[in-house]
């Protein structure tokens, strides 16, 4: 069956990005971050014990990126115009370097993929969206791919 | 600092955790501070009741956040999260308990590393799994293999 929204056209603009934006990490955001979660975790919190560790220091706690937004790429769905309802469906996040204080982190949201499917309230469209968060080295850290269902 | 788990030590159907969390509308403020998510159905209860939800609601991302420390925690200090999943099914509000849990799936090499598949949840006071999840990390080995 044909879709009725990701269309051949609509389906072109996988791969379009959004506006990169930088952000120096402070050692008082992350220390913050861990407390709204209720981590006492000391490779957050206590530069003392963190330098014991492999770390060498203090690192970002896994979902710290959730502080350091980008702007997302307009994904144009004519069929659905602009009465659409959302849910944010979750997120695949990827490690690959630790986030330090005194970072400077550049963030970067694509469009990585647009799905259509039938739902209980007809047709829900699947838009996959990658942010990377990359260091002042040029060193990938982190990659996070959230799922948005709109329908 | 946490107790650090050797690859030796964990076997398929080991248990992680349970990190139980009491999330309060407190706490939902300082994670929209600490995020910079300052949706409204997060502290706002007449916002959330206009916008037929029962109260107001945990981040998805809050709940992200509560099972990221359940897989620092078990990873240790010499550890890595290498990957995170998490899906959002249900809803969870602020005065009712939520506890994280997660099950080692699978033991593996890779190159010369060491690596625990989990898979991961976090269930309400029900025992209702509103986010389940996956996980991957890197623990030390007490031996070379």
């Amino acid at each position: 069956m044909a879709n009725k929204i990701v269309t051949d056209e609509v389906l072109k603009q996988i791969g379009k990005m959004g506006e990169p934006r930088t952000y120096e990490v402070e050692r008082g955001a992350i220390r913050r971050f861990a407390e709204a979660i209720g981590d006492p975790n000391p490779l957050f919190n206590d530069e003392q014990r963190a330098r014991e560790t492999r770390f060498g220091g203090v690192i970002a706690p896994p979902t710290f990126c959730r502080s350091m937004g980008s702007p997302i790429p307009d994904v144009k769905l004519p069929a659905l115009g602009d009465s659409f309802r959302g849910l944010d469906g979750g997120s695949d996040w990827e490690y690959f370097h630790p986030i330090r204080p005194g970072d400077r982190i550049t963030a970067q949201t694509r469009l990585v993929d647009l799905k259509e499917s039938e739902g209980r309230l007809g047709p829900m469209v699947f838009i996959t969206m990658e942010t990377t968060y990359t260091n002042q080295f040029g060193q990938l850290c982190v990659t996070q791919r959230s799922t948005a269902i709109r329908y | 600092m946490a107790k650090q788990i050797y690859f030796e030590d964990v076997e398929v159907g080991s248990e992680i955790g349970p990190l139980e969390k009491n999330p309060t509308t407190q706490q939902l403020v300082k994670y929209a501070g600490a995020s910079g998510d300052f949706y409204q159905i997060h502290y706002d209860k007449d916002f959330a009741l206009a916008n037929k939800l029962p109260g107001v609601i945990l981040h998805g991302a809050l709940k992200n956040g509560f099972l990221g420390q359940l897989m620092t925690d078990f990873a240790g200090p010499e550890g890595w999260l290498r990957k995170l999943s998490v899906q959002y099914r249900g809803m969870d509000q602020p005065g009712s308990k939520v506890v994280c849990r997660g099950k080692v799936v699978k033991k593996y090499h890779e190159g010369d590393q060491h690596l625990v598949d989990c898979e991961i949840w976090l269930e309400n006071a029900k025992g209702e799994k509103t986010t389940p999840g996956s996980a991957t990390v890197v623990l030390p080995a007490r031996h070379l293999h």
